[in-house]
């Protein structure tokens, strides 16, 4: 038995070390050493790449990814709520409109991402539209600024967040929706004092799957953001492409991953209080 | 009888049948009221129907003199003890107690009376799962009491404790009634329960109500073969029922038969005999009565306490 079970978790196991271990490994490592003259990385060692994020400059990109991610985190959980919430009570169409909730991801969101550029920029769908009807006379910028950047995370993440919320708000006891009403609870009395407390290991279930890869985005920002909205994956982007500085763009990395790990152990924390 | 609650020609539809058929009732105020039958009989429909859960699909219900079958659950008097007891899970004890309650602070006094009349003091800052059954129940009843409804409704409130305590708490149950003069509708398929507590009740079957009223009539005189048969132990013969305590064992009088199975239940004895025609019958007597398995004898009743009904 217990060498079936080996021979079976053998593999995952493997690539989970390959995948995951060994390069968080090298990029610890590229993390504390120094920058090679064409990229790469050479000796001495040094910590000198963490030192460097105290720089404002940097402060200000980590100030505005958390403001923008958390924006973005926000939105999704108040529009993915009563979406969740909706197809948890639909009956025999809940599967329809899960498939429906998931649809978007059997398209590449990098030609998802295009596809909003061509409806938001100057000449898009939008302005064009609005520009013959005679709505507007000069086009509106919605492109290239950071409520794009935003609309792209919300967009692309929102079903991180209505799946992890649905599953919740499915297996909440009806009877005690019923007991709320028959102690004297209307409906948004209902909601707000047993169906949205009841839900809050979803609700941050769904903030984390939301908040860290958004935290992390370097395509959204990249697409609808242009070049006035770095966040911090843009930054490590560019320190292993154009700026050819690995040690630097390990240490960001690192610093963004335990930032990433810590808020994990907060909400789990706190939903373990809650219960 | 001052009537608080009555149900005029209930009837409930779900798709694809009926399950309450016609039912009319009045409820005393003050009064223990069960409703009685086997499971699936429509008897926790009804009492969803009466706490605004589910709405008639014919019929009308009355509280206190208004109307109430159109109206939500929240605008309606009667709070429900759910079978689960439905505590909130993220509300403490107090939190549980003083939900209904539309300003807390003002009702202090009141809440900590019924925590105090359910034994619960002390206990106002757990959460449901650090309770007990008994606890659970407790709560549940404090929740809901403390709102002062015209009627409580329980929905086989004893079913999710264990035997030992079912029998304390029932007793518990009954005090209570009788202490807060509140009116209670109690839901159950156990009729030993309905019949220690109940002024009175309705015995349902198939969506429909059997019969009403005390447990001492019901039991004595039913109406229906389905009555006599779900209330107590009953013996069929010749199209005639006839109650254990009602039959007589004697050595030449009445019907011949065997006595195949005896039974000492303390005060009495229970008695199986096979009658010579195939038939058996069982007799219950005094635990002085000297008779034995095995042993031939005679059977017979007197013909008033027969009970007959039209097939």
């Amino acid at each position: 038995m217990t060498r079936l079970r080996s021979i079976f978790l053998a593999p995952p196991a493997v690539l989970m070390l390959v995948t995951i271990a060994v390069p968080l490994a090298i990029i610890c490592v590229y993390s504390v050493l120094s920058r090679g003259a064409y990229g790469g990385v050479e000796l001495p060692w040094t910590l000198e790449n963490y030192g460097r994020l105290i720089d404002p400059l940097y402060g200000g990109i980590f100030v505005r990814s958390f403001a923008l991610a958390g924006v973005a985190t926000v939105l999704c959980i108040v529009l993915g709520f009563p979406l969740a919430l909706y197809i948890a009570q639909s009956g025999a169409r809940k599967n329809l409109y899960l498939s429906l909730v998931i649809l978007p991801f059997w398209t590449s969101f990098l030609i998802r991402l295009y596809a909003w550029m061509f409806m938001l920029r100057d000449t898009g769908l939008i302005n064009t539209v609005l520009q013959s009807l005679g709505v507007i006379r000069e086009p509106l910028p919605m492109l290239y600024n950071n409520g794009a950047v935003v609309l792209g995370l919300v967009y692309g993440f929102l079903p991180f967040a209505v799946l992890p919320l649905y599953a919740t708000l499915e297996r909440l006891d009806q009877n005690l929706l019923d007991a709320a009403a028959d102690l004297g609870a209307r409906p948004m009395a209902v909601l707000f004092r047993v169906t949205l407390p009841l839900c809050a290991p979803g609700i941050g279930a769904a903030a984390i799957l939301v908040f860290v890869p958004c935290l992390g985005t370097y395509i959204t920002s990249d697409l609808l953001g242009g070049s006035k909205t770095i966040l911090i994956g843009n930054l490590v982007q560019n320190q292993f492409t154009t700026a050819r500085d690995w040690p630097f763009g390990a240490a960001v990395s690192i610093v963004l991953m335990m930032v990433a790990v810590l808020m994990l152990f907060a909400v789990r924390r706190r939903g373990e209080e809650l219960l | 009888m001052e009537v608080i609650l009555e149900l005029r020609g209930v009837s409930k539809d779900f798709p694809g049948h009926r399950a309450v058929k016609q039912v009319s009732l009045d409820i005393g105020r003050g009064s223990f009221f069960s409703l009685l039958g086997p499971s699936g009989c429509g008897k926790t429909t009804t009492l969803r129907l009466i706490a605004g859960f589910e709405n008639p699909t014919s019929g009308e219900i009355w509280l206190n003199g208004a109307r109430i079958d159109m109206l939500p659950p929240f605008r309606r008097n009667v709070n429900t003890v759910f079978q689960n007891y439905a505590l909130f899970p993220h509300l403490t004890v107090r939190g549980n107690v003083e939900f209904g309650l539309r300003r807390a602070g003002d009702a202090a006094e009141r809440v900590r009376q019924v925590l105090e009349q359910l034994q619960l003091l002390g206990k106002e800052s757990r959460r449901p799962a650090q309770l007990s059954g008994g606890e659970r129940q407790r709560v549940a009843l404090a929740r809901a009491l403390v709102l002062a409804p015209d009627v409580l409704l329980l929905d086989e409130p004893l079913s999710a404790l264990d035997p030992q305590l079912r029998k304390q708490v029932r007793a518990e149950l009954k005090e209570l009634q009788r202490r807060t003069g509140v009116t209670f509708l109690f839901v159950t398929h156990d009729q030993e329960e309905a019949l220690a507590l109940s002024d009175r009740i309705a015995i349902m079957s198939a969506g429909e109500v059997e019969q009403i009223g005390t447990p001492q009539e019901l039991y004595q005189k039913p109406r229906s073969r389905f009555v006599a048969s779900f209330l107590g132990e009953m013996n069929w013969i010749d199209g005639a029922g006839i109650r254990p305590e009602c039959v007589r064992l004697s050595c030449d009088a009445g019907r011949p038969g065997t006595i195949t199975h005896m039974t000492f239940l303390g005060p009495h004895r229970h008695f199986t005999i096979r009658l010579e025609g195939g038939e058996v019958v069982t007799a219950q007597t005094a635990a002085s009565a000297e008779h034995r398995a095995g042993e031939a004898v005679h059977v017979s009743w007197d013909s008033a306490d027969e009970l007959r009904f039209p097939l």
